[in-house]
Order: C-alpha cells, then structure tokens, then sequence
C-alpha cells in the first residue's frame, strides 16, 4: 500500500495520526513521566508528604535493600513460572483443537475457551479462594487420596495466575496452528519424518512467535498482579503488592519500584519483538 | 503430519481435561450463589434463592454496575474514534515512526495495570487536581479509554490488513470523494470489527480493577470495585456470591454475539 507523497495524503496522515497520538501522550507517557520523576522526589516521614527535592535515595534504597531484592526476583520467578505452565498447557490444546478435533468441533473447543475470559477477573479469583479454602473443593476432592492441598500461598498463587492468563496463551497459538497449511505437515511426512520430528522441525517453529506473544501477556499480567496474590497467596508478597502498599505512605518509594517490572517488561518486549512477536499480538 | 490414535486419544484428554479444570471453578461460583449457608464450605447444606432476592435489592450493587456501565460506555466511544484513526494511519499509509506507534498503542496494555494505574494518579494528583478537576468518573474512564484503545486498533487493524486496498481505489476511480468511499465501502466492510472490537473495549473497561482503584476516587465505585469492598465484609458475602454468579452466566452473551458477527473476530483478538 504505497502511499503517494503528496500533500493531500500527508495531511490526512497528520489528521489520523494527531488525536490518538496526543492522547497517549498527554494521558499515558505524560502520566509515566510524572511517575518517573516523582521517583526522583522525597517523602517527608513525618507528614507523608512529597518534598519536591531531587535526590536518587530511593534508587539508592531499592538496590541495596536485600527484601527488596528478593521480592523481585520472587516475583519475576513466578511469573515466569505462570509463562512456562501455561506454554505447556496451551500447546497440547491449541494443537488438538486446530489440528486433531473435527472442523465442526473448532468453533465450540475456541468458544469454550473463550467464554471465561469474560467472567471477571476478580470472580474467578476468588472462586479460587473458595477451592483452595481449608473446607474448600480441592481438599475435598484429595481427601480420599490421603493429601492435603496448597492452601493459601506462592503455590495457590501460581495456580491461580496461571488460570487466569491460560485463554491469552491458548489464543495465539490455535490462532497459528490454524494458519499452518497442511501441505507442510504433509511434506515432511513424505519427505520420512516421524510425528516427533515434524514437530519438533516444523511446528514448534511455526508457533514460536505465538507463544511468544502469549507470553508477553501471562508474563506482564503476573509481574504486575497484586489482588489475586492478595486474595489466594498468603503471606506472599509480590512486587505488585509492595508498590500498591506504598503509594499513599511513600509516591516517590512506589514510583521507584515500579522501576522494575517496568525496566524488566521493557526488556522482554524488546526481546520478543526481534523474533518478530509483537506483530501477532 | 500423521499421529497414532494414541497420541490424538492423549491430546483429546489433556483438552478435556484443560476445559474442566477452565469450568470447576466457574460451576462453584454458580452454586455458591444458590447455597444456603452464609460462608461456603463444601459440601453445600442445601439450595435457596434467597441471597439472588437480595441481590436484586441491594442498592450498592445496583449504583456500581451504573458506574460501570456508564464508565465503560465512555471510554469504549473514545477507543473507537483513537483506536480506528490509528489503524487507518498504521494500515493504511508508510510513515517513519510507523512501528514505534503501533508499540506505544500496545504500552498500556503491555504494562503492569499497577504502573500504569499509580502513573495515571501520580499524574492526576500534580496536574489535574490543583486545577480544581478531581478524581471521579472522569479520571476513571481516561484511564480506561487509554488502555481500549489497543483493542480497537488490533481489530480495525485485522480487518484493514484482509481488505483489498483496490476497492478504495475503485470507489474513487468511479468518481467517489473520500467520505463517499468511506462512507459506501469502507465502513461497511469494517462495520463488524468496530463492533467486535467496542465490544471487546467496553468488557476489558468492564473488569478492569486495578487501574480503576487508582483514578476513582472515593466517591466512584465500579462493579469489580464493589465487589471488592464487599468481599471482606461477611454480611455481604451472599450478595457478592450472587453478583459474581451473574457475571459469570452474562458472560455468555459477548461471546455470542462475537461469534455471529464473524469468524475472525472470536473474541480473540486481544
């Protein structure tokens, strides 16, 4: 789609492009530069106050504070934990749905999986609540076997997290399984590969950026989370947790840390964008 | 590609096992809604439809879905206009900048809800709030607007990315003017996305909690604000047992209607 250089057609770019564009940035990297700034500023401890004075003691706290670490790489291990279970769930299911099931089973198998994204984050979450409870479903359900289940905790939060991001991993790679023709499955099957070695040769590769573009979800939603590990996780607490904590007592400590799951996302997107990612998102 | 039956049989199990796991949860949140006690416990002593009475009474419930409704509703109609304009220039034209833009649609999203929510406060303390616009509605649904409009841009983009350019070049060629085209072909051919697409902006701004408890304010409580007010509120629980049930059998409907509009946009266009 050339678009000629003509004055006409410059000027209709400039007319698309200016109300969306001054949104964001007024509203969006307007609001993120405050953010970053007020990173820069101090609380007085006395009155909670911000004291507009320039100085780099919160960045000077995050990074020699040991919880502080901690809690990130707590929080970057889970939700890299939540990317790793749902890629592994998603995948047997995205195939079988595109692949496996009848064509007149795809529309239902994508319908079913769809359906929950709707029901509510907070809905869902706390119905885990209700499972995980100590009179809750699961324990019933693994009474008779003589086991207890997670209860409220790091695990509960990962189960949960990984529930609730599961549809945005599945998506994406039906959506590429789909697309795969199935003269390339065939191809290989002729040319004397097994099933192992087709997928492993041909389809892994063709969904990589799907997964990957499901994973920018499953990994940005639980680095960032911090209700549904309120509710299920216990006495866990996640960098989303720490800074929802902070910021009516300490805005510039908060805007700090948000630092970090901002600079670790930045970082992946990066990643994931040169393996060309972010183009099926 | 040529599985063993015992490979197809795995993979049907692991899907079904996959969608049970999907639904247990959501059957419980419909039977809590039906159950007699007051706290769950499992199993449940017995059936009432007392708590769904209740809930159709509580005034709270009934002021947060309002809120909802009318913050979703707003921000979805400025999703649309920002969303379509931005499709149009990214599909439609070659720019420098051009992938930079599609990347700065997609940031708010791409973010945590809990950055962008305590950046959009950050903002809204230092700038809007000395010049006498306090945190409300308002603020609530430039919040939300901001992050749909991402949504709308993704569907608009799918359609305009299928849809041969030549047909706007015909409509011209035939001595169309710009809206004319616009108006006579463009618009019907995309007609379906905005839906599908205000659809999927108006449930994101529907759930949203995080970024919402950060730019509401006291005095405005959406529907997920409410419920989470109330879920620590024992008294409460049987009503926002009901409500959460609701949720979940009106969630049916968006699906439905996605799926009628047309195949591409499944509701899966995120």
């Amino acid at each position: 789609m050339p678009a000629a250089p003509a004055s006409g057609s410059r000027l209709r770019l400039t007319a698309l492009l200016a109300p969306p564009l001054l949104w964001l940035t007024l509203a969006y990297l307007g609001s993120l530069a405050v953010l970053l700034l007020s990173a820069f500023w101090a609380t007085d401890s006395f009155t909670s106050d911000v004291v507009h004075t320039w100085n780099t003691d919160n960045f000077h706290e995050l990074l020699t504070t040991p919880v502080y670490r901690t809690i990130a790489l707590r929080t970057l291990s889970i939700a890299a934990a939540v990317t790793v279970i749902d890629a592994l769930l998603a995948l047997p299911m995205a195939f079988f749905m595109a692949r496996v099931a009848g064509r007149r089973w795809r529309r239902p198998l994508l319908v079913a999986v769809v359906t929950p994204l709707w029901a509510g984050y907070l809905v869902k979450a706390y119905a885990w609540r209700v499972m995980l409870g100590e009179d809750g479903v699961v324990n019933a359900a693994l009474a008779p076997l003589g086991l207890h289940g997670p209860g409220y905790g790091t695990t509960a939060a990962v189960i949960v997290l990984g529930y609730l991001w599961l549809p945005y991993m599945i998506l994406p790679v039906y959506a590429a399984l789909e697309r795969l023709p199935g003269r390339v499955l065939e191809a290989s099957a002729d040319l004397g590969a097994g099933a192992w070695r087709t997928l492993r040769s041909v389809v892994l590769p063709a969904v990589r950026p799907a997964v990957l573009a499901g994973s920018v979800f499953t990994f940005s939603l639980s680095l960032g989370d911090y209700l549904t590990v309120q509710i299920v996780g216990g006495k866990t607490q996640l960098l989303g947790n720490v800074i929802a904590s902070q910021v009516t007592l300490d805005l510039p400590m908060a805007a700090a840390l948000s630092a970090v799951p901002v600079v670790l996302i930045v970082c992946y997107l990066a990643a994931v964008r040169r393996a060309g990612a972010l183009d099926s998102l | 590609m040529r599985l063993s039956r015992t490979a197809k049989v795995v993979l049907g199990c692991v899907t079904a096992a996959g969608l049970a796991l999907v639904y247990v949860p959501l059957l419980l949140v419909l039977l809590n809604s039906v159950n007699a006690d007051r706290s769950f416990g499992w199993p449940p002593s017995g059936l009432t439809g007392r708590w769904w009475r209740a809930a159709l009474h509580s005034d709270g419930a009934r002021q947060a879905l309002l809120t909802s409704v009318r913050a979703g509703l707003a921000a979805t109609a400025i999703a649309l206009v920002l969303g379509t304009l931005a499709a149009y220039a990214v599909h439609r034209h070659r720019f420098f900048g051009r992938r930079t833009v599609s990347f700065l649609l997609v940031l708010p999203i791409a973010l945590p809800g809990i950055v962008s929510g305590i950046a959009l406060n950050a903002a809204f303390r230092t700038v809007l709030e000395p010049i006498g616009i306090g945190f409300g509605l308002f603020t609530v649904v430039v919040g939300h607007a901001t992050f749909c409009v991402v949504i709308v841009f993704n569907n608009i983009g799918a359609r305009l990315s299928r849809l041969a350019p030549s047909l706007a070049e015909a409509s011209a060629d035939l001595g169309a003017r710009p809206w004319q085209t616009f108006r006579y072909v463009t618009f019907p051919a995309m007609r379906s996305a905005l839906f599908a697409g205000g659809l999927l902006a108006f449930a994101l701004s529907f759930d949203e909690i995080v970024v919402t408890t950060f730019t509401a304010g006291p005095g405005t409580r959406t529907l997920p604000i409410w419920i989470y007010e109330n879920l620590a509120r024992p008294h409460q629980a049987p009503v926002v047992n009901v409500v959460a049930a609701l949720l979940v059998l009106l969630s049916v409907v968006p699906v439905y209607i996605a799926q009628r509009l047309s195949s591409d946009t499944a509701g899966g266009r995120l």
